[in-house]
């Protein structure tokens, strides 16, 4: 190989080199940080909410004036929506995963317990709220319409039964073993676990404990204002959404319905920053690879032209096309091999920058690595032209003067 | 000269049209992507009401769980109790203060044409108008009296104003909201927040409040915040329970115009703290705060951590293509050597060939920060069109866009600076020799 002479015709143009280093190690650095953070966003859109977001929407009923009954409105509409054709299930709710707004709640083994075993979000439903946001019933059995209690806005909901998630069951009771035993919520009155659900996410979608929840038969009222939450069969959503809002504004015009909002929304706005995020660091790894890239190909070029005189002279020497390609990829791949080595330095000191800064997790140690291959192929590559030009001086230039 | 070297600087642009857009996109790219975070972050990040920003403070008092902080790190809670809302308002320690909450509320037109609509307000005191200095088009806020005396008071914002009275002077009229009716006293004018620094709480970047009523008669009339609720314990049965109780939904604000007057608030704070304790309430230590409003702002963390995280990357970015433009000048200006020595020989100085290639890298720089204004442009649309709550803080304004060009310029000289230097020192000699 050639190294040596390589090394020497580099050692003259030092700055040129180091320019080239330096971008390359920026690159990795910051190619593999962003890299990291998009797959972390990716991660985090890709939980399920555990409920069917296809079919569903939801929105709130709120009537004015002090005659309205909202109690007994929010059962008529009930019956009136499920006479709605492409209408598959009717429920009341508080709220629904994703949507940034409900009601948190600590949940204990004993009452009087001086800090909560857990944070649940408290979900407020009717006897047709599993059936309705399709969640998986794994064990125990569904809420009756008789266990349903009324609650008044600004009285303690005290259920006597619940449904909890999977997984807050697991933290409530390490041993197993949930169905049938007795957790605290709101006082000293005990409710019995007496259902599963596989999964049901919170409101809340940046909560530590997000798969959380508690399910408790109650229908509320916040005033005179109710939510309702609706399934269509499979693709019938948004014909339904019309119908409902249309039905319901006729059979009682003295409330006002809120904007009916699918549940597929409540997760695009619920995750709108993080795809955001996703959307611009994909944007700046793609230009800093294009930059990078033209950056090695305006270097290569600029040598290529410099050196015109001694390809020839080495082409009349003796030296073949492929010599002349091989040389000017060898001298690429250690200009970016440097540069490489100085990158993955830089890449781990900004990972640490941002585990301190922001408590990011550690960047995975194979991200350098693949970091490498592509930061070598990219070099190789854009190195390509200039060095095809290189191998097509023709070994006479070296006997022709300026 | 200057002119001169400035044609020979564009001259030389188009003649090596390749690597002269190399370098031109490059410091656009770099200049757009961290002009497009910066202005975001600058926005956000900007002081909202800067003629009193320190004199506005929040207050934040710990009445939390004994057992258990309202934050991990032992951060007091964000908002305070109805009690203790309306026991510092009723002392009136303050230059001026405002107990406030966030209310959605059913607004039933007199016009049957209009359908009945929801609206967000907001609940506060008279002097919430004097601290946070809405602009008024028509009327003026209510006064002291009309809190004491819990009228049916309102003021609309622009908008409801638009929708209900086609814009008109509407003070004198009455709105019904959620059954009551409502003597409109004022209507705001165009209040230009870039967010809701007095709500941080409930969304800095929510939509904005139409309307506003006396806190005194929105408790009469029982209204429940819409806005964020706390509890640490039940709250118990009703709406005098929960007035009553330890849940925390207010904001309370108060101006204090010197420094001896925020001292003096603290140590009532302090007093009022320590007599409630003797009742049982305040378990936790003394943790009382008067954070004003960018140290609140900073608290809550307006500015989204994204939005750092991408301006910290756009400026990596930046340096990336500036190393980049230093190469390909450097590629440039020695390809010109032997022009460079033709001139020397002639007779110019190196102090001249130094300034003809600063001044041809200041058009390099000067090209690309219009093609990076452009860029900046298109990346604060896509900031728009990414993050629908951004509206406000994702504009260019006269002063970014100057800092834009300015900033192109600058760094492209910097960039120009090493390669320059090299041009100069070209020996006309060894150029000259064929």
């Amino acid at each position: 190989m050639e190294i040596r002479p390589i090394l020497s015709a580099l050692m003259r143009s030092k700055v040129s080199m180091i320019l080239i280093g330096v971008q390359v190690a920026l690159t990795l650095a910051i190619v593999c940080n962003a890299l990291f953070i998009i797959g972390q966003r990716l991660d985090r859109m890709d939980r399920p909410s555990g409920v069917n977001e296809a079919d569903t929407f939801t929105f709130s009923s709120s009537g004015f004036g002090e005659g309205f009954d909202a109690r007994a409105v929010m059962k008529s509409d009930l019956e009136v929506m499920r006479q709605i054709p492409g209408v598959a299930s009717v429920a009341t709710t508080n709220s629904v995963p994703m949507s940034d707004g409900g009601w948190g709640e600590g949940i204990s083994l004993k009452p009087d317990q001086k800090t909560s075993t857990a944070s649940t979000a408290f979900y407020l439903v009717n006897d047709s709220a599993v059936q309705t946001f399709g969640l998986n019933l794994i064990a125990g059995r569904d809420f009756k319409p008789e266990e349903v209690m009324d609650v008044k806005f600004g009285d303690r909901p005290q259920p006597k039964v619940i449904i909890l998630t999977k997984a807050l069951s697991e933290k409530m009771f390490p041993d197993g073993g949930a169905l049938g035993k007795q957790v605290y919520l709101t006082g000293n009155e005990p409710s019995t676990v007496i259902g599963i659900v596989e999964g049901m996410q919170q409101p809340w979608m940046s909560s530590d404990e997000v798969e959380y929840s508690t399910l408790a038969p109650v229908y509320m009222t916040y005033g005179n204002a109710s939510r309702y939450l609706v399934r269509a069969e499979p693709g019938r959503r948004d014909e339904v959404m019309k119908a409902v809002e249309q039905k319901l504004a006729e059979v009682n015009p003295s409330r006002i319905i809120g904007k009916l909002k699918g549940l597929q929304d409540y997760r695009a706005d619920a995750y709108a920053s993080d795809r955001a995020m996703a959307i611009i660091l994909g944007t700046v790894i793609f230009a800093l690879l294009a930059i990078t890239a033209l950056g090695i190909v305006g270097m290569a070029s600029f040598w290529v032209a410099q050196r015109t005189r001694q390809i020839g002279t080495r082409r009349a020497l003796g030296a073949t096309k492929f010599d002349i390609l091989r040389y000017f990829h060898t001298e690429n791949f250690i200009i970016t091999s440097l540069g490489l080595v100085l990158g993955a330095i830089l890449a781990y000191a900004f990972s640490l920058w941002m585990m301190q800064a922001y408590q990011s997790p550690k960047l995975p140690w194979y991200y350098v690595p693949i970091g490498f291959l592509c930061l070598w192929a990219l070099g190789q590559l854009a190195v390509l032209g200039p060095a095809l030009r290189a191998s097509r001086v023709p070994p006479a230039i070296a006997t022709r003067s300026v | 000269m200057f002119s001169y070297y400035l044609q020979l600087g564009l001259h030389s642009l188009k003649r090596n049209p390749v690597l002269t857009a190399l370098m031109v996109i490059g410091i656009g790219l770099g200049i757009a992507a961290s002009m497009t975070t910066l202005t975001v972050l600058h926005l956000m990040g900007s002081d909202p009401i800067p003629w009193k920003s320190d004199k506005l403070h929040y207050v934040q008092l710990d009445n939390w769980d004994v057992n258990q902080p309202y934050y991990d790190d032992g951060r007091p809670p964000d908002q305070v109790t109805y009690r203790d809302a309306v026991a510092l308002m009723e002392a009136g320690k303050a230059d001026k203060q405002s107990a406030m909450y966030k209310l959605a509320m059913p607004v039933q037109p007199e016009n049957p044409e209009i359908k009945p609509f929801r609206a967000l307000g907001r609940v506060a005191y008279t002097d919430f108008f004097g601290m946070f200095e809405p602009p008024f088009r028509f009327g003026s806020p209510w006064g002291a009296s009309e809190d004491a005396s819990h009228a049916r008071v309102i003021v609309l914002g622009k908008e409801i104003n638009e929708k209900l009275f086609g814009g008109q002077d509407s003070v004198g009229k009455s709105v019904r909201l959620d059954g009551n009716d409502y003597r409109v006293v004022g209507v705001l004018g165009d209040w230009n927040l870039r967010f809701r620094y007095y709500d941080v709480t409930n969304g800095a970047f929510a939509d904005p409040d139409e309307f506003f009523i006396p806190f005194t008669t929105a408790i009469d009339l029982k209204q429940r915040a819409s806005g964020n609720n706390s509890c640490f314990s039940p709250s118990g049965d009703g709406w005098d329970a929960y007035l009553d109780s330890d849940c925390v939904w207010i904001q309370m604000w108060v101006q204090l115009d010197s420094a001896h007057g925020l001292e003096e608030y603290k140590s009532f704070l302090d007093n009022y703290v320590n007599e409630q304790k003797k009742l049982g309430r305040f378990q936790r230590p003394l943790n009382n705060r008067l954070l004003d409003v960018n140290g609140w702002m900073k608290d809550q963390e307006v500015v989204s951590r994204d939005m750092e995280v991408q301006t910290g990357l756009a400026f990596a970015f930046l340096i990336v293509c500036l190393v980049n433009t230093v190469g390909l000048l450097l590629a440039k200006f020695t390809r010109k050597a032997g022009e460079i020595g033709l001139r020397r020989a002639l007779g110019a100085s190196r102090r001249q060939v130094f300034g003809q290639y600063m001044i041809e890298s200041g058009v390099v720089g000067l090209s690309g920060g219009l093609l990076g204004l452009a860029l900046t442009g298109l990346g604060l649309i896509a900031v728009r069109a990414l993050y629908s709550e951004y509206q406000t803080v994702a504009h260019l304004d006269w002063a970014m866009t100057f800092l834009t060009i300015a900033l192109a310029i600058v760094a492209a000289l910097l960039a120009g600076i090493y390669p320059t230097w090299r041009a100069c020192r070209v020996q006309p000699a060894a150029q000259l020799k064929v």
